[in-house]
């Protein structure tokens, strides 16, 4: 299992727009995906679980991720989120 | 009689059609999980069908924008954990796909409606509208129960939502009644987009309307009457007439042209303070758009809008008007408009606070957003960007400054954006207004904001009873700081516009004409009263 800690940059937060790109990026993916915001986990391949974090900007969160392809999974979704801007 | 709010004004007397759309689910239990899996997959499919079809006929009946919402319906439709939650209900608790569904929307929508953010309370409606969707389809149900409406009638439901009025034909809508709804809600605004007139926030209309009932909708009062006696009808039928002959001979004056003491053609422009409103003011034959607010784009909501929905929201209108003029102001909050996201500090007083241009340059990365969409979208149109409460030289050419780095950041990156625009500032304090020969030469025009100019002007706060009586118009300090504006404008060869409720005031037309007054932006339906109060002065 690997994860990394990321803060979210976008003004808007992850509303729909950036919550699907997220989750069509994390779906291609084998591996089982989560973001954690306060200790509560997130399927980052589900919309609906993504936006119901309701993680707004400045919010600090994890992405977990752990199978095969871990390590590509990290990355990837890392670099989405870090180019998250308005 | 059911009282609500009048959310779009005129009178509509008709026939209700309720629109129910909540179908009972009833509890089964069943024994073939596998085979309830397959009815559910299958309900699925067919919903994803019809959602594409409501994009398509969206998309023409509203526009691009009405049709972005189905885009989320479909990724719901596709959700790992939405669908799972269905099947898991199926498996484990061996009941109907209906039921299943049902429980799996509602919770998700508690989830939502749970969260403290407006934007994501929202999408509590959108799960509960594919909820619903998924359910009539397994129950053989017609989803499309707008859609099958083949008459006259005025419209009663629930809740007006987007999937609803994709489907509407507008022809055949007298009214709209519901029980949720505002002011700023969707059908709120679509009505009045369509000028039909609606009550809405009526509570339990669809409980005490049935269909075939005779109603007749208020909407400048908020009323709805339920099958009244003759003599009411009677009433409102010619209190319908009046309204249609206003309107009517109204329409007649659309293309006078109105002249200032200097011959020149005076532009009739439009206020407006949401995209669709630009449709209403096409209609009535809004030359330019003297005033495009902002704030929409910002207010109920929890976090700034993004770059791309900002010039989403310009291009709009800047299409809408091909070459006439768009002037759009840039954030003006501050004062008594707030955005809780900001964290401001409270302040002593507000007005003469960190409000609007005094804001933006605070805080310039708001502002830089918003100017880049504003140079990116005025490729789409003729674009005219104003900056509000400018009260000295220094601010302006501060906040120019800052047009001019946003213009080279999008050449370096290569973006393509509008170097053929117009810059003007509101003169709304008195400053600005006894410096405009200064200001003059720095822009291509200027528009005067009355209210906040006579506020400032005459220290009076028009919200305080005890002291509003002091609000005069006609002040000759007001009467001179315009006709002062105006001249030093025309000294520098630079048009001056008004834009505040004096523009609208047809008892000050004949005055500021003889100021040589060169443009007047009011509200769309004001356009007309105007042009026709022209055609008497004259």
């Amino acid at each position: 299992m690997v994860e990394a800690k990321i803060k979210i940059n976008s003004q808007t937060g992850l509303h729909a727009r950036p919550a699907s790109l997220l989750v069509k990026e994390a779906n291609k993916f084998k591996s089982n995906i989560c973001l954690v915001k306060h200790d509560k986990e997130y399927n980052a391949k589900s919309i609906m679980s993504v936006m119901s974090m309701g993680a707004t900007f400045g919010d600090e969160i994890i992405i977990r991720a752990s199978g095969e392809d871990e390590n590509e999974a990290l990355n990837s979704l890392k670099s989405i989120i870090e180019a998250l801007k308005d | 009689m059911l009282r609500g709010i009048g959310a779009s004004s005129g009178v509509a007397i008709g026939i209700a059609r309720v629109i129910k759309k909540t179908s009972e689910v009833e509890k089964v239990l069943i024994k073939d999980t596998q085979k309830e899996i397959e009815r559910l997959e299958k309900a699925i499919e067919l919903a994803k069908k019809e959602i594409e079809d409501l994009k398509v006929s969206s998309k023409e009946n509203i526009g691009e924008k009405g049709a972005e919402i189905f885009e989320a319906h479909l990724m719901i439709l596709e959700d790992v954990e939405f669908i799972g939650a269905i099947k898991e209900k199926i498996n484990t608790e061996f009941i109907n796909a209906e039921y299943a569904v049902k429980l799996t929307s509602d919770e998700f929508a508690q989830i939502f409606i749970n969260m403290d953010n407006d934007y994501f309370k929202e999408r509590a409606a959108d799960i509960k509208d594919i909820g619903n969707r998924i359910i009539n389809i397994l129950l053989g149900k017609n989803n499309n129960s707008m859609s099958s409406i083949k008459e006259s009638c005025i419209i009663v439901a629930h809740d007006i939502t987007p999937s609803e009025t994709a489907q509407m034909n507008k022809d055949l809508v007298l009214g709209m009644a519901a029980n949720l709804g505002g002011k700023t809600s969707h059908a709120a605004i679509l009505a009045r987009t369509l000028e039909i007139p609606a009550v809405l926030g009526l509570g339990n209309i669809t409980e005490v309307v049935k269909d075939g009932d005779l109603l007749i909708l208020d909407g400048d009062n908020g009323l709805v009457l339920i099958n009244p006696s003759q003599e009411t009808i009677s009433v409102y039928k010619e209190k319908q007439e009046k309204i249609l002959l206003e309107k009517r001979e109204l329409l007649k004056y659309k293309d006078v042209e109105i002249k200032n003491k200097l011959g020149r053609k005076v532009e009739i422009a439009a206020n407006i303070g949401n995209p669709f409103e630009v449709d209403i003011a096409l209609k009535y034959g809004a030359e330019g758009i003297g005033l495009f607010r902002t704030e929409f784009l910002y207010m109920d909501k929890t976090s700034m809008p993004t770059e791309n929905e900002q010039f989403e929201a310009y291009k709009y209108v800047l299409e809408k008007m091909k070459d006439r003029l768009v002037i759009i102001r840039t954030l003006d909050i501050g004062g008594d408009k707030n955005l809780p996201y900001l964290n401001l500090e409270k302040e002593m007083n507000p007005f003469l606070g960190l409000r609007a241009i005094r804001l933006c340059l605070n805080k310039r990365d708001i502002f830089k957003t918003q100017l880049r969409a504003l140079l990116r979208a005025g490729l789409y149109g003729n674009l005219g960007i104003m900056f509000p409460m400018i009260s000295s030289l220094e601010e302006l050419k501060e906040a120019k400054n800052i047009l001019k780095e946003v213009e080279r950041e999008l050449e370096a990156e290569g973006v393509e954006y509008s170097k053929d625009y117009k810059v003007g500032i509101m003169i709304e304090t008195p400053s600005s207004a006894i410096i405009s020969d200064i200001l003059a030469k720095e822009v291509d025009f200027f528009s005067i904001g009355t209210n906040d100019l006579i506020q400032y002007t005459l220290a009076v706060d028009r919200m305080n009873q005890n002291v509003s009586y002091l609000y005069n118009p006609n002040h000759p300090a007001i009467l001179r700081l315009i006709k002062t504006v105006i001249d030093n404008a025309h000294k520098e060869g630079i048009w001056v516009g008004m834009c505040g409720e004096m523009a609208a005031d047809v008892n000050m037309l004949n005055t500021l004409l003889e100021f040589g007054i060169d443009e007047l932006s009011v509200s769309p339906p004001m356009i007309l009263k105007l042009k026709k109060s022209s055609g008497q002065a004259s």
